[in-house]
């Protein structure tokens, strides 16, 4: 009985826990840390829990509609309203319940990391607070299946996220990164708003299901289309718009940029979402597809050639981020490039969009892990500066494993996460264009250069005199990166078992635009 | 063209927001140009609701005529809010900024780069 209500209200569950618990968390601080701090960590259980749920039913059952105030959640269409879906719905297909997956995981082993990276800290209640509101934006904006509630859960994400970067002042610097990252997304969220009101204006519907069955491709729907692609661009990280990113990822603590990787990537879903479920075959598929892989392709170049040079640790792992979102942008690219042709699709369009789709997930992982190395280094030493450290191999044992895990899975050394969805990309875009591939090859080499570089200047060398009271991470906190770095291996080892289960779908979701139309208006 | 000139306004509202925001070193005032932008925004949205002669989209006792869009009305709402939301947080991260920099220009806040 329990077990019906929770599963069937699944989709308002997953925003409605979170999100109150965020606003309950300051009144129960000002009365215990320790009820506190019990309290984070549930609704984060929960929430991922739900989230599991959810996602275990959209991969066994098909899409889950939820539609808000209804008697009967999953009719979307009320009897009297003539067809049109009225009311805001959350459409959770495949390709959703994959990012759910994705800010569950992450969400979850962050809660666990910040218990210690964060217990010498102050203001902790608004702290914990912001922190579950940046997991509603994410998982209202992958849940979504309305454009302007789409909008207002990117702002949610927005706002937390920007709140969370200046968190820590640190002198002013913090709170400058946090300005940037604050200004270029509300900017980029107006471009949004504008877009829909745009889509609004001409076809009377803020569905997305409803406004794709019927969009036109006018010049109108070019200018939104555009808008919509440079503002959610923007706020992935794609180069040119990139400049916040390494602002932003860096001055955060190493925890929230953790999860400001998965906030980031929510506006990837979201570049994809439009691209694919909203205009699909209408909009002019092979220009739009190689705007979005020549976007991949300078973010994959700039991004690394960027963080070879840098000094800072966190800020030259936020360069590979960038450089890290060229990859998705390029498997779904191609995707999106052949979109029309059936053969080419079927031949190497799907495998490019899995592999594009198994690196989100991968991406999350190991870089999640890798900046919550970078936070534990930091907060044992309080030294970024790569020329300043070293000979941590010593005394951070665990911590030097677990960046050793992450740097080969970013680099894409077999066995790890990373080679099994480079090799799908490499695979499928090389029947798409040898050039590219090859770029994706060179691009994959200068990650591991630089990994290399980190890595000998961090862990190698002598133990150094001024870092000899430095101790292991605390167990919190090797717990945190255990979970990344355990799933970041079994990804690896058994790839095949997860394209199957969850990437695959994810990727004929996103292509299957009828269907998606179906799920929602019922018998396309 | 007279229909049109409530479109054509907001986009000259959130032109200048843009261009205030670009060309503006004080931060404050990049802030307002942000603001001009939502102002121009949400004109939009209210205009793209507005009908001839139509009343505000309340049923009890209305008159049978004509009814102004309420969904984008609803819409205009929430953005707004969103706004104030925005803006107090942009804000108050200048103040910070303009205490630990003793300046809140753009040119003096410089400090994160390459």
């Amino acid at each position: 009985m329990t077990g019906d209500v929770i599963l069937q209200n699944a989709p308002a569950l997953l925003l409605a826990v979170p999100m109150l618990a965020a606003f309950a968390t300051p009144f129960i601080g000002r009365y215990s840390a320790v009820a506190r701090n019990i309290w984070v960590i549930a609704a984060m259980t929960l929430t991922a829990a739900i989230g599991f749920i959810l996602a275990y039913d959209v991969f066994t059952a098909g899409t889950v509609i939820y539609t808000f105030g209804a008697l009967d959640p999953a009719s979307a269409l009320p009897l009297d309203s003539g067809g049109i879906p009225i009311r805001i719905i959350f459409t959770v297909d495949a390709m959703s319940a994959f990012m759910v997956i994705i800010a569950a995981i992450s969400g979850f082993a962050v809660m666990l990391y910040t218990m210690a990276s964060e217990s010498k800290s102050s203001g902790k209640d608004g702290f914990y607070a912001l922190f579950l509101l940046l997991i509603v934006g994410i998982m209202g904006m992958v849940c979504t299946g309305d454009l302007f509630n789409f909008f207002v859960f990117l702002e949610i994400n927005s706002l937390a996220g920007a709140a969370l970067v200046a968190y820590r002042v640190d002198k002013g610097v913090a709170v400058e990164a946090g300005l940037k990252y604050a200004v270029i997304s509300t900017i980029g969220g107006l471009f949004v708003l504008f877009s829909i009101a745009l889509l609004y204006g001409q076809y009377n519907a803020l569905n997305i299901a409803m406004l794709a069955s019927s969009i036109q491709y006018t010049a109108l729907d070019k200018i939104a289309l555009v808008l919509l692609l440079a503002a959610l661009a923007m706020k992935a990280g794609a180069v040119p718009m990139h400049f916040w990113t390494p602002d932003a990822y860096s001055m955060a603590p190493g925890s929230i940029t953790a999860l400001l990787v998965v906030a980031s990537q929510a506006s990837l879903y979201g570049v994809f979402r439009v691209v694919f479920t909203l205009y699909n075959v209408v909009l002019d598929y092979v220009t739009i597809g190689w705007i979005i892989i020549i976007l991949g392709i300078l973010s994959m170049f700039v991004g690394v050639t960027m963080a070879l040079v840098q000094k800072d640790v966190k800020r030259l792992m936020a360069y590979h981020a960038v450089s890290q979102t060229g990859y998705m942008l390029l498997g779904l690219g191609v995707g999106l490039a052949v979109l029309g042709q059936q053969a080419a699709l079927d031949t190497y369009g799907i495998v490019a969009m899995e592999g594009g789709i198994f690196h989100i997930i991968n991406h999350a992982m190991y870089k999640g892990l890798l900046f919550l190395t970078a936070g534990a280094i930091i907060y044992r030493t309080g030294i970024r500066s790569l020329n300043k450290l070293g000979g941590l191999g010593h005394s951070m044992k665990w911590t030097m494993i677990f960046f050793i895990i992450g740097a080969l899975a970013i680099a894409g050394i077999p066995p790890f996460s990373g080679f099994a969805s480079k090799l799908l990309i490499y695979e499928s875009v090389f029947l798409f264009s040898p050039v590219l591939s090859i770029i994706a090859m060179v691009v994959s080499i200068l990650t591991l250069a630089s990994f290399v570089k980190v890595f000998h200047s961090i862990f190698m060398g002598p133990a150094l005199p001024e870092f000899a009271g430095v101790k292991e991470a605390p167990l919190p906190m090797l717990v945190g990166m255990g979970i990344l770095a355990a799933i970041t291996i079994a990804f690896g080892i058994a790839p095949e078992l997860v394209v199957d289960t969850i990437v695959t779908p994810a990727a004929l979701a996103l292509v299957d635009q009828g269907g998606y139309i179906a799920s929602v208006l019922g018998g396309a | 063209m007279y229909y049109n000139l409530p479109f054509i306004i907001a986009a000259v509202i959130a032109v200048i927001g843009i261009a205030a925001m670009l060309f503006r070193h004080n931060l404050v005032k990049v802030i307002m140009g942000l603001s001009l932008v939502e102002a121009g925004v949400n004109l939009f949205l209210v205009a793209l609701g507005y009908r001839i002669d139509a009343i505000a989209p309340i049923f009890t006792n209305a008159p049978s005529t004509d009814m102004v869009l309420p969904t984008v009305q609803a819409m205009t709402l929430t953005n707004i809010v969103i706004g104030i939301a925005t803006t107090a947080m942009l804000l108050s991260f200048t103040m910070i900024i303009y205490k630990k920099y003793g300046s809140a220009t753009t040119t003096t806040v410089r400090k994160l780069r390459g």
